[in-house]
């Protein structure tokens, strides 16, 4: 994993964490039939708050940020998202799905329609905003991402960290107060990771609310508020940034930390 | 740096090729004649072509155009064809028994299919496509007749549902299926109550009506139109829904999907004719007066649409799981999702089998001959049974093919155009 000490670190102050809570998850648990893939997890996110979960692979990191927007179905415990309790009730998943913003490793954008439509289809069908405006909030977005010139083309024209940004750009379209990012560099050649990482931390320094699930232990100290630790469907161990690679408390977090940074 | 013989200090530009390599001679010996095994290939092909067409292009060249009968033909020349019989009975070929002098009526329905399927198929035109909605209505008038109102009744009522749903909307209603539920409810009671009231009054007010037709009276290429563009329009989104039913969440309706596919898949289109032409009448009770035309329409689309669904079952199934998590993550609802992310590119992704599946479903109207409706290839048989023409079958079942092979030729040409279109990564 590449360090990214090249940035300069972030005004950490700059940005506030406020008393308010945007996601609050008590005793949950999930089951794929009989495999137990989270286990009573408890996590609260205030307003603000930027988190780095990571953990080996199939620890179950995607599936807990999936259960926030309710990709996947918890059955056990409860997730509160903005206020709004994660229920089977239709209307409710809908309502923070276009709250939630959500970016995936392999990008997930639309082949068949070009980047500006990519960016302005949610808007205009969920939120109902005009065409017009739509576009204009679209391309305000292709400009923060810094890729406006490509917003005619289609996504299988661009680069691999051109297209993740695309995607990035697709979910701040939707003015979403919370952003969920799954291993969003994990597919892309190294030279590209550094320009989405940026994106993501410029996202960090406007106050977005962030759940990123990345092995870039750089961008983790960079931005981080607090990261988290998961192996085996549980948090293990949560710590601000600083102390967490510093001073890890349990085995797991300290075989983790030597394997990923050891190298 | 001086014991160098001779530096080159300016790069020649690079040369033509020389003539031999480009050019159509260039072309003939990259492609043709590249190697020996190439080369015999290649002449082999040249000779089997030739021994095909030596025969056949004096055959048909020299044929007679003119003659009264196969008898005649034979004794103007018995080597070349008689076309003789194409021009004494291509009206059948093209109307069937459909009443002579109304032959202009299938004609303007053909020249006015032409016109609507322009804005389906090409975006370009797309501010027409207020007449491919009307010409359903309109082609049916055409061909079988009545009072016009009798049709636009239909389009009346369905007018009257769509406004009465736009207006509910705007209303203090929120909810879509009240509204949708409180419009077809409208609906319904308009067809009920008001239809036949309205049609007759307006038929007395403005009376704009053309003799009627019966159904067994349409024949030749008209009916295969008829059958194969109404089964297509129709096989078409019954096969989407059955597609989405087969994946459906909802036990019952995969069911029910899944029961209707696997049966109509397993069962001969003939036997489905047949149950067409005879059994329903069993069914139905006495005395009603069932379209035989509409039984096949039916019955020909619900073959189709069965294969239609494992097709685009088939597009659904290339599609990476991830196009239906980031259109759920930016809220879309299902319905939502499935028209502007996943149909589009399931669709796409299988063209080709839809359009194999459209072919087929067009040849296999000429199945109807077995029930006795005069398609072009039952009124081959019929034009056989006249004893001026006994004996004849080149000529007719050329010109058979050549019609069917030209519509299925220009299908196929047009979803290479619309896969070439649609390519959106180079
Ligand atoms: N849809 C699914 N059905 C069954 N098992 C699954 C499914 N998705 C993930 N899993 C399993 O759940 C575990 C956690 O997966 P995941 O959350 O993707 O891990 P991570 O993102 O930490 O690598 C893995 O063992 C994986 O095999
Ligand atoms: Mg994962």
């Amino acid at each position: 994993m590449s360090e990214n000490n090249s940035a300069e670190k972030i005004d950490k102050a700059k940005m506030n964490i406020t008393d308010e809570v945007a996601i609050r998850i008590s005793d949950m648990n999930k089951w794929f039939g009989t495999f137990h893939v989270l286990r009573d997890i408890n996590l609260e996110v205030k307003r603000g708050e930027r988190i780095v979960v990571c953990g080996p692979s199939g620890s179950g990191k995607s599936t807990l940020i999936r259960c926030i927007n309710r990709l996947e179905e918890h059955q056990k415990g409860s997730i509160v998202v903005d206020g709004t309790e994660l229920t089977t009730d239709l209307k409710n998943i809908d309502k923070i799905r276009s709250e939630v913003g959500m970016v995936f490793q392999h990008f997930n954008l639309f082949p068949h329609l070009t980047t500006l439509e990519n960016c302005t289809l949610a808007p205009i069908w969920v939120r109902e905003t005009p065409e017009k405006e739509a576009k204009e909030i679209a391309m305000e977005m292709l400009e923060k991402v810094k890729i406006p010139e490509q917003a005619n083309k289609y996504p299988g024209q661009l680069s691999g960290g051109q297209q993740q940004r695309v995607a990035i750009a697709r979910s701040l379209c939707m003015k979403p107060r919370i952003m969920l990012f799954d291993e969003v560099t994990s597919a892309l050649d190294p030279e590209m990771i550094k320009e989405v990482l940026d994106t993501m931390i410029q996202l960090a320094e406007e106050g977005m609310t962030m759940i990123c699930v990345t092995h870039e232990m750089g961008f983790a100290r960079q931005v981080a508020d607090r990261v988290i630790f998961m192996d085996e469907g549980q948090i293990v161990e949560q710590n601000e940034p600083e102390s967490f690679f510093n001073n890890p408390q349990s085995e797991r977090t300290k075989l983790f930390l030597s394997q990923i940074l050891g190298h | 740096m001086k014991n160098y013989a001779y530096v080159r200090e300016k790069s020649i530009p690079p040369s033509p090729p020389p003539l031999i390599e480009v050019g159509v001679i260039g072309w003939i010996r990259q492609n043709l004649f590249s190697s020996w095994f190439n080369s015999f290939l290649t002449l082999f092909s040249l000779y089997f072509i030739f021994i095909c067409l030596i025969d056949f292009i004096p055959w048909a060249w020299g044929g007679h155009w003119n003659a009264k009968s196969l008898r005649e033909c034979m004794d103007l020349d018995p080597n070349v064809a008689c076309f003789s019989v194409l021009a004494a009975r291509w009206e059948q070929l093209l109307f069937g028994l459909y009443p002579a002098d109304q032959y202009w009526r299938p004609t303007l329905t053909f020249v006015f299919l032409i016109l609507s399927i322009i804005p389906i198929l090409f975006p370009k035109f797309f501010r027409y496509f207020w007449f491919s909605v009307i010409y359903p209505g309109l082609a049916i008038w055409l061909l079988w007749g009545g009072s016009i109102w009798s049709i636009a009744i239909i389009y009346i009522g369905v007018l009257l549902g769509v406004a009465s749903f736009t207006v509910l909307s705007k209303g203090v209603i929120r909810s879509t299926s009240v509204n949708l539920t409180l419009s077809v409810v409208i609906t319904l009671l308009f067809f009920l109550f008001l239809s036949s009231t309205l049609t007759g009054f307006l038929s007395y007010l403005i009376p704009i009506s053309l003799p009627f037709v019966e159904s067994l009276r349409m024949g030749g290429f008209t009916l295969s139109l008829i059958v194969g563009i109404s089964g297509i329009v129709a096989s078409f989104p019954i096969g989407i829904l059955l597609a989405l039913g087969r994946q459906s969440n909802l036990p019952i309706i995969k069911m029910i999907c899944v029961g209707f596919i696997e049966f109509i898949r397993g069962v001969p289109l003939i036997t489905l004719l047949f149950v067409a032409s005879v059994l329903l009448n069993y069914f139905l009770p006495p005395g009603t007066n069932f379209d035989i035309v509409l039984r096949v329409v039916i019955m020909v689309t619900l073959f189709s649409a069965a294969y239609m669904a494992e097709v685009i079952r088939g597009g659904l199934a290339g599609l990476p799981l991830g196009q239906h998590e980031a259109s759920a993550s930016l809220g879309l609802t299902y319905w939502q999702s499935q028209r502007l992310i996943i149909m589009p590119q399931a669709l796409k992704i299988s063209i080709p089998g839809i359009v194999n599946t459209f072919i087929g479903l067009f040849k296999d109207t000429t199945l109807v001959s077995i029930i006795s409706l005069r398609d072009p290839v039952g009124l081959a048989s019929t034009i056989r049974a006249d004893t001026k023409w006994n004996g004849i079958y080149w000529e007719l079942y050329i010109a058979i093919g050549l019609m069917f092979f030209i519509v299925c030729f220009g299908m196929s040409q047009y979803s290479q155009y619309l896969e070439r279109k649609l390519q959106t990564d180079k």
